[in-house]
């Protein structure tokens, strides 16, 4: 930290705190110097408002003591840490190493435990409840904000315990989702096919999830289908998870699976953003919540316990 | 002694002297020289100032108070940078005029927020943030969605920046209107949260 733009203000800083202390010193003793302990007690030697006068009492001995100390300590702090101006301090100390020795011997610490799950198998990994618990607090930390702390989403932030995966539920795939992140990338087809077009292929996706829907619609929405959804949801709607499409047919719904819902996803498009964390959290984390995330697949019951 | 005494106390003049020198001791040592160091006024590497848009998101922040519960200075302990990301640096906050450093975290710190959620749940959690964090107490800001951003006053606050060093050139101030004409101050508020503490790389 020792950029000034001039030597100057070190000189300043270190003459200012010395100057500072020394006088503090010399008050508090010119004050005490003429302690009586018997006669009467002097008074500051004004009057005021006719017979108003004020008891000059020296300070009290074990206060004044403390005080002394107080100056000494802060001498001995001065020489012993930096504080005054450029100088180092005897013992060396800079904010910097003292987080840099927290930061190493939290890694001698732990390393060898991300080390010990690093090198398996995600699948293994995910089975052994060491890994489990670690993976459970690092996903506190750093996934409940947005797929909660239950790992049940919320709308347009997956859910990640439903078996259901938009870029593939392998090992790698999620791995790969959380070093990397996701871009979706649904385009909005309001202007290419029209209101009515928008609610034709509502209804067939409707259709394709299994539900009632009016099937004229659905009909007429399946041919828009066929021309315009077929390159991504692929033409039985089964999603494609090299692109994040999701499959249409088993009615889990990222943005809302009402109607008007489905009706707004196709109309104005959707861009979910799953952003990257490998350079935040490095190799060995991320392997951990990845397989944290692979073991709670299909369990209801909760497996984040704190 | 008591003639030094009485002097002080019945010089009005004097005792405003010695008083305002003895309170202003720390802040000559502490505060003085710090503008007066390259660590603390120049920008590090990769710091710009900012755009009009972001500008606009940070008066909004200020406004809000987002402040009052929200920190934006990761200090140097594991507790924070694992959480946070790299620990703060003073020449990261040059062209903040005020710094929004905050001294009180009811919500996390947010000096490296950006890039750590997408657009869309600054959208969905300005809005209403049970929507995606159901445990959260922050109150909603839905009127951010629906208010425009003024674009008359722009041109004026980047010119008062100049003013105090930010090194904006006369094009972009004359552009700055048409930049964030349009835009909601829901745009500016995500613009500017995504732009905090991404300036600089750090790899792990």
């Amino acid at each position: 930290m020792a950029d000034f733009t001039s030597g100057g203000w070190s000189l300043y800083i270190t003459i200012v705190t010395i100057v500072s202390l020394i006088a503090l010193f010399f008050l508090a003793w010119k004050l005490s110097a003429r302690r009586t302990d018997s006669g009467p007690v002097e008074t500051s030697g004004h009057v005021w408002d006719e017979d108003l006068e004020e008891y000059n009492n020296p300070l009290p001995r074990w206060w004044l003591n403390m005080f002394y100390l107080t100056i000494i300590w802060a001498g001995l702090y001065l020489i012993a840490y930096p504080g005054l101006g450029t100088y180092k301090g005897l013992l060396g100390w800079t904010q910097q190493d003292q987080y840099e020795t927290e930061m190493a011997a939290a890694e001698a610490k732990y390393a060898p435990l991300f080390e010990k799950f690093a090198s398996a198998d995600l699948a293994q990994v995910a089975q052994d409840p060491e890994a489990q618990k670690i993976g459970g607090r690092l996903f506190s930390t750093y996934c409940t904000t947005c797929h909660g702390s239950d790992a049940g989403g919320a709308r347009g932030f997956p859910n990640l315990r439903d078996g259901d995966w938009l870029y593939g539920g392998e090992p790698a795939m999620v791995k790969t989702s959380i070093l990397n992140g996701r871009q979706g990338a649904m385009p909005a087809w309001g202007a290419v096919i029209g209101a009515d077009g928008v609610k034709q292929v509502a209804a067939y996706v409707e259709k394709l999830s299994g539900r009632a829907t009016d099937d004229a619609a659905a009909g007429q929405g399946q041919q828009l289908y066929q021309t315009n959804c077929v390159a991504c949801h692929g033409p039985d709607g089964k999603g494609n998870p090299m692109m994040g499409a999701p499959n249409l047919t088993d009615d889990i719904w990222l943005y809302g699976g009402s109607t008007e819902k489905i009706a707004e996803s196709i109309e104005k498009g959707r861009n979910g953003v799953m952003p990257a964390h490998g350079e935040l959290l490095g190799e060995a984390k991320v392997h951990l919540l990845a397989a944290y995330v692979l073991s709670l697949q299909g369990s209801a019951a909760a497996h984040y316990e704190d | 002694m008591a003639t030094f005494h009485e002097k002080i106390e019945k010089n009005i003049g004097l005792m405003i002297i010695l008083v305002v020198l003895t309170v202003s001791v720390g802040g000559l040592v502490q505060i003085v020289p710090l503008f007066f160091m390259h660590s603390t006024t120049q920008p590090v590497e990769g710091v710009k100032p900012y755009t009009p848009l972001t500008l606009s998101g940070r008066d909004i922040y200020v406004r809000e108070g987002c402040y009052l519960c929200h920190s934006q200075m990761i200090r140097p302990f594991r507790a924070e940078t694992e959480r946070y990301g790299h620990y703060s640096l003073a020449g990261e906050f040059v062209y903040d005029r005020p710094f929004q450093w905050g001294s009180k975290r009811t919500g996390p710190d947010l000096a490296r927020v950006g890039g750590r959620y997408s657009d869309e749940w600054h959208r969905v959690h300005l809005n209403n943030p049970r929507d995606v964090v159901p445990e959260s107490i922050m109150p909603s800001y839905p009127w951010l969605a629906t208010t425009q951003l003024p674009t008359d006053d722009i041109e004026a606050k980047m010119r008062a920046l100049r003013k105090v060093g930010v090194p904006y050139t006369d094009e972009e101030i004359a552009a700055a209107p048409a930049a964030i004409k349009g835009k909601t101050e829901m745009d500016a508020v995500v613009a500017y949260l995504q732009g905090l503490g991404t300036a600089v790389r750090f790899k792990r």
